[in-house]
Order: structure tokens, then sequence, then C-alpha cells
């Protein structure tokens, strides 16, 4: 299984500066361990207001639970928020503190 | 974050038609409402192609709101009897498999009246252990129970005898499981106290607790999640020897006077009835599409298909989240005007900030036409996604769909109300695969303005276009094309699909195939078309039944011994599993799905061939097609089809241009491949395209596919001028030209 290297923060500018893809063959892996991390530690992104606004949330546990809000992580541009949960779940998955 | 959401008693209608609209409010105490014609539903702001037209309607404006309840949870209901309600000893019993013992206390057989405290109710208790619960009519209860959880998805024989005369309960569970695990048998006797009265105005309630709608109607409460078989009611108290004899005699009431009701689960499978097979006939009904034509605790695996052994299919598997309709209340009735244009509508609701469409298809009368092209809406599919769920409590959800999981307001409503049910694509609550989608309910995604754009929103791309270009065109739907076959077609001279026509029932698919046969023409923009066979019940209007047999990208695993549909006793799966393969109808199908980069097509040697000149006429030799779009900026993407001589492609066919650009994440299909390797991805594997065709037919008539779900989406680029709607409208523009096509000589 792939590790990802906390120190490659190169991919993390690749991720920034395209985060709708498609990617290196090195970030589209990283992007997929992401997008793997198990469900309960999942961030996730909410449409709050149609085309206008998303913010994160906890993934909910089962059907019927209430989402819950992040209300600091409020976007307003869709890809903002996308750069802002693979920060997050880089974090979670490394151990390492982005600046 | 819903204040508003509806539904129709119908999606197609034709003039004269009276269609109910069902509105609850979350909050408001009142909404509006108003008539749209959907045009393109798409209302991404930077593409600037939203279109809907205000239509008059008697319905139009204010209306009181307010909240409509929905309760799900299937359940078989037998009404009231005196034989049921006469009882002095007497035993209940039934064969139970239960899927989630652990979720608290689970009706089995019940006839009570929860708040008179009066009747029986065999249950599974809060710790999974079979119980028997007696009132005394007057607030007294006893309730006697095993101690022992049932074992979960294994067979038990569970009995509950009531002795008169000894004043005592025994309750018993007998495991049949496999031989190597702990047997989880068990039983206890305990005394009742007191003379129990029955519950003589309720009805008796299997795989769950008679319970009250806020309405006022029977309803069902603490559902049970698992399969029960061969119910029983028995007019004395048997021993546990008697008791089991019992259940193992299929035919106990032709021996025993004392059998009051023997139910035989495997007559009628494919209706709601449930059929008492003793004398006394005391039938009842199944609520909420519980699924049937399951394995019961007797199946041998000898046999596979239910109709072959149907001694061994008498089991019914219910869930706490099936349902059909959700029954509410009418809002008001519109009758669909002799003028009304046919086309795609919708009743728009709002309530404060929030909206909602009801959307409903506009067909002309039946054995007319109002144009020469049909739109053909695929709405068995747009049932088998509604309510689709999958994305967000699949661990792969994320990497199979190449996004971070985004909920649109309408995911979230879903997500906190369980209650609206599931989608095909999504598993039970229990983790069993669904197998129902109903439109009798309130569905996400089925209507304009909706997110991810697919199923009806994609196809409006193709409305959209009809109208900028002035290309007139009626609306039919699959419920039309299953009840009326190739006659619904035949006015037509040519049959437009949406972009995504995946499920097809076998009318539908031998409706299409005539048509086509006889001269008819079919343009067929989209992809992953013609894959799944699925049913539609005439017993059962507005839903469809799907067996994920086999392979194919099905998101779950069919339960084995189960392929075998209820609704008509065909064999479910993939088209191309039954030999007769999309590639036959239309020239390709599925090899690839993917979500993150579309590519684009290249024409090919054919498309320069005189058959296909007029597809071409306008486009540059050399020129690319479909490098643009929606979907992944590019024509040809999501989820696309290719040839394949050997499945069935014509001979014929003129292969016109071939899809590149695909990436690594559009992956080959299960049903591509025989095994796994390393090659999956369409960076690799040349199998990983699309192919766009066309083919004549020996009837005068023509078949043009793109096989690509991403298509519709490039058609309103640069304002709707562009090749791939270029190539649209010369195929069309020719499809409606009576003239018939010629076979090319052999």
């Amino acid at each position: 299984m792939h590790k990802i290297d906390p120190t490659r923060t190169d991919l993390i500018e690749e991720f920034d500066s395209n985060p709708g893809g498609p990617h290196s063959l090195e970030l589209a892996v990283v992007v997929n361990l992401l997008r793997l991390i198990p469900m309960e530690e999942r961030i996730i992104i909410v449409c709050t207001k149609r085309h206008a606004e998303w913010t994160l949330a906890k993934m909910p546990k089962a059907r019927g639970d209430r989402m819950e809000y992040y209300e600091d992580m409020v976007f307003d541009d869709y890809y903002a928020a996308v750069r802002k949960v693979f920060r997050i779940r880089w974090q979670a998955a490394t151990g390492v503190e982005l600046g | 974050m819903k204040k508003v959401i509806g539904y129709s008693s119908a999606w197609s209608v034709m003039p004269g038609d009276m269609l109910d609209v069902m509105v609850s409010t979350y909050g408001p105490d009142r909404y509006r409402a108003n008539l749209v014609r959907v045009i393109c539903g798409n209302d991404v702001p930077d593409l600037d192609i939203y279109r809907e037209e205000e239509i008059p309607a008697p319905f139009a404006g204010e209306h009181p709101g307010r909240e409509q309840i929905t309760i799900a949870g299937s359940y078989v209901t037998i009404p009231s009897n005196p034989l049921m309600t006469g009882l002095g000893s007497f035993t209940v019993q039934a064969w139970v498999f239960p899927t989630t013992p652990e979720k608290g206390t689970q009706g089995l057989v019940s006839n009570w009246d929860e708040v008179g405290t009066c009747g029986f109710a065999l249950v599974l208790d809060d710790d999974g252990a079979a119980a028997m619960r007696l009132g005394d009519g007057s607030g007294g209860i006893v309730e006697a129970t095993t101690g022992k959880p049932l074992a979960k998805r294994r067979w038990h024989l569970v009995s509950a005898a009531y002795d008169a005369e000894a004043g005592t309960i025994c309750v018993s569970q007998d495991f049949i499981g496999p031989q190597f695990e702990v047997s989880t048998s068990a039983s206890t006797t305990v005394s009742v106290g007191f003379t129990p009265a029955m519950a003589s105005a309720q009805p008796l309630i299997m795989a769950a607790m008679p319970a009250t709608h806020p309405a006022g109607r029977p309803a069902a409460s603490q559902p049970f999640n698992g399969k029960l078989d061969r119910p029983r009611l028995v007019g004395r108290a048997l021993s546990l020897t008697d008791s089991a004899a019992l259940g193992w005699d299929a035919l106990p009431h032709e021996r025993d006077r004392s059998v009051i009701a023997a139910w035989d689960f495997s007559r009628e499978i494919g209706s709601t009835r449930i059929m008492d097979a003793s004398p006394n006939g005391l039938h009842g009904q199944a609520v909420n599409l519980p699924s049937r034509a399951v394995k019961g605790f007797n199946w041998s695996g000898h046999e596979q298909n239910w109709r072959c052994a149907p001694q061994e299919y008498g089991a019914i598997h219910f869930h706490d989240d099936d349902l059909y309709d959700a029954e509410w209340d009418t809002d008001f009735t519109y009758e669909v005007p002799v003028d009304l244009r046919s086309g795609v509508y919708a009743v728009h609701l709002v309530a404060d900030d929030d909206e909602w469409y009801v959307t409903f298809y506009v067909r002309p009368k039946r054995g007319t036409a109002t144009a020469k092209i049909a739109f053909l809406a695929s709405t068995a599919t747009y049932m088998a996604y509604s309510n689709i769920q999958w994305t967000w409590h699949e661990h792969f959800g994320e990497v199979a769909e190449c996004y971070w999981t985004t909920m649109e307001p309408g995911e979230v409503f879903l997500q906190e109300h369980p209650e609206y049910g599931l989608s095909t694509y999504d598993n039970h609550s229990d983790g069993s695969g669904v197998r129902y989608a109903s439109r009798l309910r309130p569905v996400h995604q089925v209507g304009p303005k909706t997110a991810p754009v697919w199923n009806i929103n994609n196809d409006t791309h193709i409305l959209g276009w009809f109208e900028e270009k002035g290309i007139a065109y009626d609306v039919i739907t699959d419920e039309d094309l299953h009840k009326e076959g190739a006659a619904l077609l035949a006015p037509y001279s040519a049959v437009v699909t949406g972009a995504h026509p995946e499920y097809y029932t076998t009318p539908m698919w031998d409706g299409l195939k005539t048509y086509l046969a006889r001269g008819g023409r079919m343009a067929y923009l989209g992809g992953n078309g013609f894959i799944w066979r699925c049913a539609m019940s005439d017993a059962l209007p507005g839903v469809i039944e799907l067996r994920r047999a086999e392979d194919g990208i099905r998101y779950r695993d069919e339960e084995p011994g189960e392929y075998y549909m209820e609704f008509n006793g065909e064999y479910g799966g993939l088209w191309r599993r039954l030999g007769t393969s999309p590639q036959a109808l239309c020239g390709v199908g599925t090899v690839a799905v993917g979500f993150d980069v579309s590519g684009y097509y290249v024409r090919k040697e054919a498309s320069f061939d005189a058959r296909a000149e007029f597809i071409f006429e306008g486009i540059g030799d050399s020129e690319v097609i479909g490098d643009f779009g929606y979907f992944a900026g590019g024509a040809s993407g999501t989820e696309i089809d290719a040839v394949d001589f050997e499945l069935g492609t014509p001979p014929h066919t003129l292969v016109l241009a071939s899809s590149e650009g695909h990436s690594a994440k559009t992956m080959i299909v299960p049903d591509e491949i025989g095994l796994n390797h390393s090659a999956m991805g369409g960076d690799q594997n040349p199998k990983v395209r699309a192919d766009m065709t066309f083919f004549e037919t020996p009837g005068g008539g023509a078949v043009f596919s793109v096989g690509s779900i991403a298509w519709p989406g490039s058609l309103p680029h640069n304002g709707y001028d562009n090749n791939v709607s270029r190539i649209c409208e010369n195929v069309l523009r020719r499809f409606v030209d009576n003239t018939p096509f010629t076979m090319p000589k052999g």
C-alpha cells in the first residue's frame, strides 16, 4: 500500500493549482488514498446555498443522522472548499499539520 | 434545509388525464405552486442555459402547507377475524431469519392493541430473543422471552403456545443453521397470571406491530428486518414436539382441524396478496413492497428459479426502509388540458426560500403523434436512480465517482429523512440490496435544477437543443413503451433516446426492436443504455423491480438463488448475459465508466462512406468532435459504449468515429473482462472508448448511436452552435425524411 509522504508538499501545491484534475500519477494516487480514509473520519462538502455556498461537515454515520456542520468552514467558491477538504484529510492521513 | 417537497400520482399523462399532486412543507404554513414547461434544467450559472416557461394552470397560486408523514417499513396485514379474536389456548409460529436482531423490538406476528393492552404479540425483543406478549385488556401485560438472541442471518423456528388451562406461555426458538455453529435454540415457560383479552378490532400484522398513522389510517411500527416463512396460527397449545412438527409440515391444515391459518407466501408471488392455505381463508396484503420470491427456510439449492420450486421460496424478506406509496393526502388535482403541448412539465413549488419541482411528462393522446420525433424519456432508469444515496454510504464511493463527497440540499434532506426510501443502487439498513424503486413518493434528482446533472436533468440538454433548433418533438416515456410496445412508437419517424436509457423491461425491448425492424429510426444520444433487464407490474404500478444477477457494474451482489424476478419470473441481470446484447439493438454496448476526464471523438474512415455523408455535412475531414462540454470538458465520458461484432453489432455498421483522451480512472467495466489486469484504464486500454455508429435496417429504418452519457452535455456549447449539435441536427433532419434507407449491398 502506498503511504503519503508528508514532505511532498509539492503535491499539495499541484492540487491547489488544479483541484478538479486531471492530476499527475503521483497526485492521483494521493487523491485516491485521501478518498479512502475511513468513513467516520471523512470531512465532506455540503452545498448550503445552491451554486453559492458550501459548508464542510462530518460524514454522517448512519441514515437519519443529522448533518454536523463546521460553521467556521463556509466557502463561496466550490473549489476553495475542495482545497480545504484535501488539506484536512492530508493532515489526518499524515498526522502532519499544514501551515 | 428543505422546506417543501412533493410528488404526483403519475409521471406520464396525456391530455384529459387527472394528475394528483401531493405536497408537504417543513416549517412554512403556506407554499406557492405554478406550472412550468421544462426546457433545459441545467442551472449552472456560468452556462446560462437554464430555461423554463410558465404555463397558466388553475392551481397556480398560494396553498396552505403542512407536514405530511411518511412511514416506511414493509409488513403483512390480515384483517381482523373472529377466529383470531376468539382464541383460548393457541399457538403462533413462524420461521424467522433475522438480519438485524440487535436493532431493538421487532414485530413478528401480532394481533396486538397497544392502547387497550390486549391481544398477543410474537416479537424479537430488545435483546433479539424470541418473546411473546399477552395483555389482559386493562393494563396488565406479561412477556415471556427465551432470553437468547437469535443468530443473525440464520433460520429459526419461533413458536409461542398459550395454554389457557395451565395458564402458561411457552416460547421457543429452534436453530437450524449450519452444523458447525453454536446453536441458539432456547425455550422458556412462564405463568401468565390472568386471562388474556384478544385484540378484536386490530388486524393481524406480520413483520411489524400494529399502529395508527397520524392521519388516522392503520399503519405499522417496530418493523422487522429479515425473512419470515410459513407463519401459522393454531387453536390449541402445542407441545414443543408438536410445534416443531407443525413448522415442518407443508400442509398442516389438511390433517389438523385446529389449524386456524397456514399462510403460504409462495402463493401469488408477484402480487401484494397474502394467501392462507387453510380452509378459513384468512388472506391479507403485503404493504410497502417486501421482497418476495426469496429463499425459504427449506431452500435446498437444487433449484434457482422460484417458479420451478415455489415450495422452497415461501419466504418474504421485509425491510424497515421499504416504501411503495407514501400515501400523502392530495393537495390539488390538475386536469391536463386537451391542448397542452406534449413535453416535460413540472409543478414548481416554492416555500420561503426553498423550491421543489414535481416533474411529469405529457404525451399525446394514445395512438396519435403531434410531431415526427418522439423523445423517449427513460423513466424506468429515473426510477432506478430515485433517491440514490450510495455514494455517501459506500467506502469506495468517492474513488468510484472521482469526487469529494458533495451533498446537495436535496441529498441532505434524504439523509435526514430515511423514510423516503432508497434506490436500486443502495442497500437496505440490513445490508441487503434494494430491488424495488417507486415513483409514488418524493424523489430527488428527477427534475430540473438537480445535481449532479443526471437522468432527466441531463436529458433536458436534448430538449433545450430541440427548442433552440426549432425541432418539433413529442415526449413519451418508458412506462408508455412498456404498456403499448411498438404501437406507441409507430406514428413517429424517429425516436430519440435520453442520455442514459439503462433499464429495460422485456416489453420495452421488444417494442423498440419491432419499431426499428419495421422501418423506425432511432438516435441513441447516450451511453450505458439497454443494459439491465428490469420488470414492471400491472399489479404494482409506478415501480420497477431489478435483480442484479451475475456481473456488471451492479454496486452490490445479488443474493444467490434469487436471480429470478418476482414480478414476472424472468431471469434478471444484464441483457448481454441473456444472449440479447445492446450491440445488436443499437450497435454499441457499455465498455467503460469514469468521471474525472471526458474525451472527444476522432473521425474514422467509415465516416467518409457515402452512406454517412449526411451525418458529417458541414464537419471538417479532420475536425475533432466534442472536445468541449459540460461533463468534464468532452462529449465522450462518464459511461461509454463501443461496438462488438461478436456480441451482435450488425456487420454492416459504420463505425464513424471513436473517442480518445480518456484517463486512467475511466476503467473497463466488469462485464467486459474475464479477469483483472494491469491495463484497465483509458490511458492504456484501447477498449476504453466510445464509438459513434450508424447502420440501416432492412425495413428502411436506421440507427445512429453516440455511446456516451456526456454527449448531450456538449449540445449547448457555444450557444448550441458546435459540431456535436451539427451532427445531431444532420441525423435528425434525415431521420424525419420518410425516404427509406437502403441496406448496403453485401
